[in-house]
């Protein structure tokens, strides 16, 4: 693989972490399978499309995404899931019932033509890194995937919320007895999980563009990275993203018609040795 | 009660079951006589989603493991018939078989990786393993036709009208629905049911969990895939759309609709989503917002099904009869 190669996986790899990190924030503390994660993710690019275009500002279309997607994700949670608490089953496939009106929604609004969001002039061209010459865009998302692992790292790990939500995985029932609200704990961590999905939509819209079936390569992406990864761990969705960024590149460069499968093998492989992922635990119930 | 009485009631309820299925047949039969072939068409589609739909059933309703990715082993079924059949020039019935191999063969796979979860886990999985089918017939453009999917004349000569197909489907369907409960109320069939209860039950019972759900994967897999050869043979087409994860979700809903866990109403839970589909569709293309919003109605109001509801709600009203007689 050729340097150039490596730093398309990273990149890759880098929204693959923005996007799979708030799916397994959610699945992890509140125990719901965001189905309309991918869904979320598309509408955010769309959002986020609108908004750049018109204001001219990336980075007010990044803030608009992620505020619409959180708005969105509010009437998910608030509007409907609350109908189906503590119902596994019942949760997963309102989600996906809450995805197919999303995508559908945004067809109708969008039309089914590809969308690319608009780079900012500042992070148009490329520049020279590790003796090949790169785009700068791409890099400035491996940048901010960092940054984003940072910021959820330091949140988890160092904050009262952090705290909470990292207590909340492990056992919520015990929380909420010592006398937290845990479900404004469940409901920022839904906002938040969804905002970065949205954050994602705007990235990938730059250089993945935007088209009806994008959100379900994401949501597959993201699976399979839970899958590998294990519920509600960031070190894991870490993990997760850089093996199947890299892996999904390798796949492109050696058969491109079935890189799909590249990322099936370690998945199947993990599964057969380790059916919670990398980094998951069993649940304590 | 008597012994006797006990035998003899046993006979009569017997007797009665196969009256009303005789019933059921004749009416089935003598449907297209009155229909037209468009609504032909509809009644062969109910059909053949009703085969997909118990199959999943096989596996929620009596293995407590919902599975989205039998959309994905249908669809494999109907593009290996229509490759098969259209660009590898073989018969039809020959292709059917092929068909049918490839969707048990693909269960399988999905089967040795997902035995080993359950509940969210297992439905994570194979939703997964399905979307990859999926990308893989979107991408593999060269053997799938890629976006446009695949064209060709699958059904023998006989079965061109659709009188003649809508009944070939019918005698499917019934030795597909026999083969099923048969399945299902056998003593394997019942072990399943032990898992689905507790699962830890049965491991201490001795019984090798993994192993069961496997062949109850495959079994349920095998019947998705005659379903699948058949709507290709009905559609003469694939495309992506048929492996997608709407393909799943459209199946487990019809499951869902008519009770998880009653097999036959796979039947009446397609017929409700196909009639609705249908009368939709005539008012608006928005069929997806349509069954999304479907979808979140019945989790949040219907969980049990539409047959599951309508029994909750007769349950009720008589026992608040009897309870007034009582009184």
């Amino acid at each position: 693989m050729s340097t150039f190669q490596l730093l398309n996986g990273l990149t890759f790899a880098a929204l693959l972490f923005v996007v799979a990190s708030g799916f397994t924030l959610i699945f992890g503390l509140l125990r719901i399978v965001n189905l309309a994660h991918g869904a979320l993710y598309l509408l955010g690019g769309y959002i986020g499309f609108a908004v750049a275009t018109r204001t001219g500002s990336f980075v007010l279309g990044g803030l608009g995404a992620m505020a619409a997607i959180a708005a969105i994700g509010f009437v998910l949670d608030q509007g409907l899931l609350r109908f189906v608490r503590g119902n596994d089953l019942r949760q997963v496939l309102l989600t996906l019932g809450f995805a197919f009106v999303l995508d559908d929604m945004a067809l109708v609004i969008w039309g089914g033509d590809s969308f690319t969001v608009p780079i900012p002039q500042m992070l148009k061209g490329g520049m020279q890194v590790f003796g090949v010459f790169y785009p700068t865009y791409r890099l400035f998302v491996l940048a901010t995937g960092i940054f984003v692992f940072a910021g959820l790292w330091l949140l988890l790990n160092h904050t009262r919320l952090g705290a909470l939500i990292r207590a909340g995985v492990d056992d919520a029932e015990m929380v909420e007895a010592s006398g937290v609200n845990i479900r404004r704990v469940f409901l920022v961590t839904f906002l938040l999980g969804s905002a970065l999905a949205g954050l994602g939509g705007l990235m990938g819209g730059a250089f993945l563009s935007l088209y009806p079936s994008a959100d379900a390569e994401i949501l597959v992406f993201s699976l399979a990275i839970v899958i590998i990864g294990g519920r509600g761990s960031l070190v894991g969705v870490g993990v997760g993203s850089l093996l199947v960024g890299l892996l999904n590149t390798l796949g492109q460069v050696m058969f491109p018609e079935l890189a799909y499968f590249v990322i099936f093998g370690p998945m199947a492989l993990l599964l057969a040795f380790r059916p919670l992922g990398l980094f998951g635990r069993a649940a304590t119930t | 009660m008597t012994e006797a009485g006990s035998a003899q009631t046993k006979i009569a309820g017997m007797t009665g079951r196969a009256v009303s299925v005789v019933v059921v047949l004749a009416i089935a039969a003598a449907l297209p006589l009155q229909l037209s072939n468009y609504q032909t068409g509809l009644a062969t589609e109910v059909l053949i989603f009703g085969m997909l739909a118990m199959s999943i059933d096989i596996l929620a309703g009596f293995a407590g493991r919902t599975s989205l990715g039998h959309g994905a082993i249908f669809g494999v079924s109907g593009y290996v018939v229509v490759y098969a059949s259209a660009q590898a020039g073989l018969p039809p019935a020959v292709a059917f078989v092929l068909g049918m191999t490839a969707a048990t063969l693909v269960a399988i796979i999905f089967a040795l990786l997902a035995v080993r979860t359950s509940g969210v886990y297992f439905l994570l999985l194979t939703l997964a393993l399905g979307m990859i089918v999926w990308g893989i017939c979107l991408r593999w453009t060269q053997v799938t036709g890629g976006e446009n999917g695949m064209r060709g004349d699958v059904r023998p000569a006989f079965l061109v009208t659709h009188r003649a197909f809508y009944w070939a489907v019918l005698a499917a369907a019934t030795f597909v629905s026999y083969a099923m409960w048969r399945f299902v109320r056998s003593p394997f069939g019942l072990t399943l049911l032990g898992i689905r209860d507790s699962e830890s039950r049965m491991k201490s019972l001795g019984y090798n969990v993994p192993l069961h759900l496997f062949i109850g994967f495959a079994v349920s897999g095998f019947f998705a895939g005659i379903a699948g050869a058949l709507y290709a043979m009905f559609n003469n087409f694939v495309s992506p759309s048929t492996v997608a994860l709407a393909q799943s979700v459209e199946g487990v809903l019809m499951m869902i609709a008519g009770g998880v866990g009653t097999l036959f109403g796979g039947f009446v839970g397609a017929a409700a989503i196909i009639t609705l589909e249908n009368v939709v569709s005539a008012y608006t293309q928005r069929w997806q917002t349509v069954l999304g919003v479907t979808f979140i109605l019945i989790m949040i109001c219907a969980p049990e099904g539409i047959i599951g509801t309508l029994r909750a709600i007769l349950t009720r009203g008589r026992l608040a009869k009897e309870r007034y007689k009582g009184n």
